[in-house]
């Protein structure tokens, strides 16, 4: 009898025991594809671009596949500071991220604009959204014919104005606007949809409470409205900032980072030195990259920063 | 409601509205319209310098001619290839890796989720070599197998956010009465989170595969080839050999577009809850 106490104890204790492997293993077991795939394709090269940028490579393997890069330190950055085409790169960025940022006040304007209920609205406010759902490689293409020369609407229209027609994508003044403005349309259209869903929750009796207080336009927008569409603003203000840090197919498509080079930005001036024409400098495009990486990480980290924070309050 | 709704003001505003609604659309998609009406152009109009006025004739040859004359049909049949199975791959690694990060307090869990939510965000850029190195290495450059494998990987960290913050809002309590009853932790998966997530799934499967079939970088990166190039750099390519011929220009980005148009009007609903995730608290 007493054996059989103890064997039923001891195979409760067994069960238990199992039951709190159970628990404290299933959440690696769940975890384990989504971390592998995500370790291989984006972690670890992020350590090995970092790695390569420290040296200078061709992408080419010995004979028996052997690495061949030669190790050169600081080299490659030492040669990005003294680059024109850096340069100017990294000065494209910068204003790709200034005038990408006024998707926000036009976005938000036309969310405005739509927050109304009459018939058919719903359809106006998807129609609205469209440039953001086709390919920006079809933006590129569509704004490129648009700027045409001789015949493009907008090369018209400065020449009825102004007497000369202006061709955009050959200035290399000006081309680098004309590709941030075809990529403003469809960025104006995703901070739209995110403001429109913010308005939509905006509490009505706050709305109200500060109409009998006489509040109206332009007061009413500053003081009560935005403070509270400000979980929509912090989105919009990230994925803006990382649109126009990412921006590449624009550039690629309408362009070629021409003319002479002047409307190269960071991500396309990497491709170009790793793969393009007359590339195959991995090192020194990995270099590239790592200094958009780390441009980057400070938006990034201010999100992280922020969802942290959100968490730990919780 | 902000602003004032209109139907409160006067008939002169209400009246301005009616009209400045479809005058400002109009102007908004005037880009679009013009390469849709291009891409019915015929030849002899641009030939002529008729770039903007009233098309001759509506010319469906346009369309007939890319299909039969070029590669685009193979290209849209590429982009299917990547797209779909990159949304089933990017769609099921995300529930389970934002079921253990939502249900499981364990100690690296923040920790986990901050690594996906930040490697989501990182530029293209720094993973373009290795993973363009790795991808050749495995004999995998330039299959549309390997351009799949990127991006259900790459999509998984957006994906794991969104699943994460999803399972976190259902409650809790039915996840703690299974478990009570015994039921294993896969059961619990499977037979309860799971068939609560279909909106979850739906929003995210439209979102994804927006992104994948406009994706162009990877495209570009990891393929070259008509036999596995996606209808994205497809389009590119074949833009550089019909130089200025804007009419063939107009209907492949038509054609390019319509996919993820059809897929939004279809689940709309679906695809701006994804997309606003987060955007409201």
């Amino acid at each position: 009898m007493a054996n059989a106490t103890e064997s039923i104890t001891a195979s409760a204790a067994q069960r238990s025991a199992v039951r709190w492997n159970q628990r404290s293993l299933a959440p690696w077991l769940f975890l384990a594809p989504g971390l592998f795939m995500f370790g291989l394709y984006v972690l670890w090269p992020i350590v090995q671009s970092v790695t390569l940028s420290f040296y200078d490579w061709d992408g080419l393997y010995g004979p028996n596949g052997e690495f061949k890069g030669t190790f050169v330190g600081m080299g490659n950055y030492a040669e990005l500071m003294i680059d024109p085409a850096f340069e100017t790169s990294l000065v494209n960025n910068f204003y790709w991220l200034a005038l990408y940022l006024l998707a926000l006040p036009i976005g938000l304007f036309i969310a405005i604009f739509l927050n109304q209920t009459v018939t058919g609205i719903r359809l106006y406010k998807s129609l609205f959204f469209f440039p953001f759902v086709i390919s920006q490689v079809v933006v590129g293409l569509i704004f490129a014919w648009f700027y045409a020369p001789n015949f493009g609407l907008f090369y018209l229209l400065t020449e009825a104005i102004t007497g000369k027609g202006v061709a955009v994508l050959a200035d290399p003044d000006l081309v680098t606007f004309g590709i941030i403005a075809a990529g403003l349309w469809p960025q104006i259209a995703y901070v739209m949809i995110l403001y429109l869903t913010g308005l939509n929750n905006v509490a009505p009796d706050q709305i109200e409470a500060a109409r009998l207080d006489g509040a109206k336009g332009l007061k009413m927008l500053w003081y009560v409205v935005l403070p509270q569409l400000r979980p929509a603003t912090f989105i919009a203000v990230i994925v803006t900032v990382i649109g126009a840090l990412r921006s590449f197919d624009l550039v690629s498509i309408m362009t070629n980072g021409g003319p002479f080079g002047s409307s190269r930005v960071l991500s396309y001036y990497m491709y170009e030195k790793a793969l393009g024409e007359y590339g195959f400098r991995m090192g020194y495009g990995a270099a590239i990259a790592v200094v958009l990486f780390a441009i980057m990480m400070i938006f990034i980290s201010g999100f992280i920063w922020k969802m942290w924070r959100d968490e730990t309050q919780r | 409601m902000f602003p004032r709704p209109i139907q409160q003001s006067g008939t002169g505003a209400q009246w301005l509205y009616t009209i400045a609604l479809p005058v400002a659309l109009l102007l908004w998609l005037f880009p679009l319209l013009g390469v849709a009406l291009t891409s019915l152009r015929p030849a002899s109009d641009l030939a002529q310098g008729n770039y903007f006025g009233m098309p001759s004739g509506i010319a469906w040859e346009n369309y007939v001619f890319i299909f039969t004359e070029t590669p685009i049909g193979q290209y849209m049949v590429n982009s299917l290839w990547v797209t779909i199975p990159t949304v089933i791959g990017a769609v099921s690694l995300s529930l389970m890796t934002g079921f253990a990060l939502a249900v499981y307090g364990f100690r690296a869990n923040i920790l986990v989720f901050f690594m996906f939510v930040a490697g989501n965000f990182v530029p293209f850029q720094i993973l373009m070599v290795p993973v363009r190195d790795m991808t050749l290495q495995l004999g995998m450059y330039d299959t549309w197998y390997g351009l799949a494998l990127f991006h259900i990987a790459f999509q998984t960290g957006f994906c794991t956010l969104f699943m994460r913050n999803f399972i976190k809002a259902l409650p809790y309590e039915l996840i703690e009465a299974a478990r009570v009853e015994g039921v294993t932790e896969w059961r619990i998966f499977w037979y309860i989170v799971l068939p609560l997530m279909r909106p979850a799934i739906a929003a995210l499967s439209v979102l994804v595969f927006t992104f994948i079939w406009n994706d162009f970088f990877w495209a570009t990166v990891l393929t070259q080839g008509v036999d596995s190039q996606p209808i994205t750099a497809g389009l590119s390519s074949l833009n550089g050999q019909w130089i200025a011929q804007w009419h063939l220009v107009s209907a492949g980005s038509i054609l390019a577009a319509l996919p993820p148009v059809a897929m939004f009007f279809l689940m709309q609903k679906h695809f701006i809850a994804g997309l606003t995730l987060g955007a409201v608290k």
